[in-house]
């Protein structure tokens, strides 16, 4: 599965980036238009949470429950984060009048690329919250399986990430 | 046991690190006046990030080679194709 999302967002950056070439006047114009700062804070939060995570499955390692709830809510939490100042990103777009389909190419892979993305993130928030559940539930010594499978997975939207900022938040 | 979380929390700040030297590169203008040579800087700060999600976060350092020579693979492949296309949009 890691392998075919990984496909699949490599098909839509080349893409991106290839467009760009056929649009450069439009994409550079729209481009200045987002805010670096925000792209670089949601950046620090996904890395945050990853490192919460990786935390997270040492502790369950370590067979120390409480930690690994501890770092496992604190990544819960910063993820959350990306997604509040994702939707608040969102919300100031559309209050500037830009949406997606409104003629602007830049704009629409702009939300194809981060609004994927947002869904992986919101997957990625649930696989860690169910995680947490059963990690809570499970008697005797902690299996950290699962916890390593959605932390894989939690990991590779925090990969994507690292590329998809500078792609169109930096690039000028 | 510490080690292995000490590796874990520098791995940290050396991203955050990277990427408040992205955030300063990008916002200060910088990558927009050096073109080619700023999207180098910024793409090679986030494919070292990369590398350390992958070897370190994900732990495939110490998992089968094949799966460790893919991601960084499709790491690479992506992010000189992005290069690429931003050096021929120069021309």
């Amino acid at each position: 599965m890691i392998a075919l999302e990984l496909a699949t967002f490599c098909v839509l950056f080349g893409a991106f980036a290839f467009t760009r070439l056929r649009h450069l006047e439009l994409f550079r114009t729209s481009q200045q238009s987002l805010d670096v700062s925000a792209g670089a804070l949601n950046t620090a939060l996904l890395l945050s949470a990853s490192w919460a995570v990786a935390r997270a499955v040492h502790a369950t390692r370590d067979n120390t429950r409480g930690a690994a709830l501890g770092w496992l809510g604190a990544g819960w939490l910063l993820g959350a984060g990306f997604v509040v100042f994702k939707l608040r990103e969102y919300a100031d777009k559309a209050a500037q009048g830009i949406g997606m389909g409104d003629g602007n190419l830049f704009f629409d892979f702009y939300y194809i690329l981060t609004g994927f993305h947002l869904l992986h993130v919101l997957a990625g928030l649930l696989a860690l919250g169910l995680t947490a559940i059963g990690l809570a539930r499970q008697r005797g010594r902690l299996q950290a399986h699962t916890l390593e499978t959605a932390g894989a997975f939690w990991h590779l939207v925090d990969l994507l990430w690292l590329v998809l900022f500078p792609l169109v938040y930096v690039m000028r | 046991m510490k080690h292995r979380h000490l590796i874990l929390d520098l791995a940290w700040l050396a991203m955050l690190a990277a990427t408040a030297v992205t955030w300063a590169l990008g916002r200060g203008g910088w990558v927009a006046r050096a073109q080619l040579a700023g999207m180098a800087v910024v793409f090679a700060l986030a494919w070292l990030k990369g590398l350390v999600v992958i070897l370190e976060f994900m732990e495939l350092r110490h998992a089968p080679a094949l799966w460790r020579r893919a991601l960084i693979g499709a790491l690479t492949l992506v992010v000189l194709l992005i290069l690429l296309a931003y050096g021929l949009s120069l021309r």
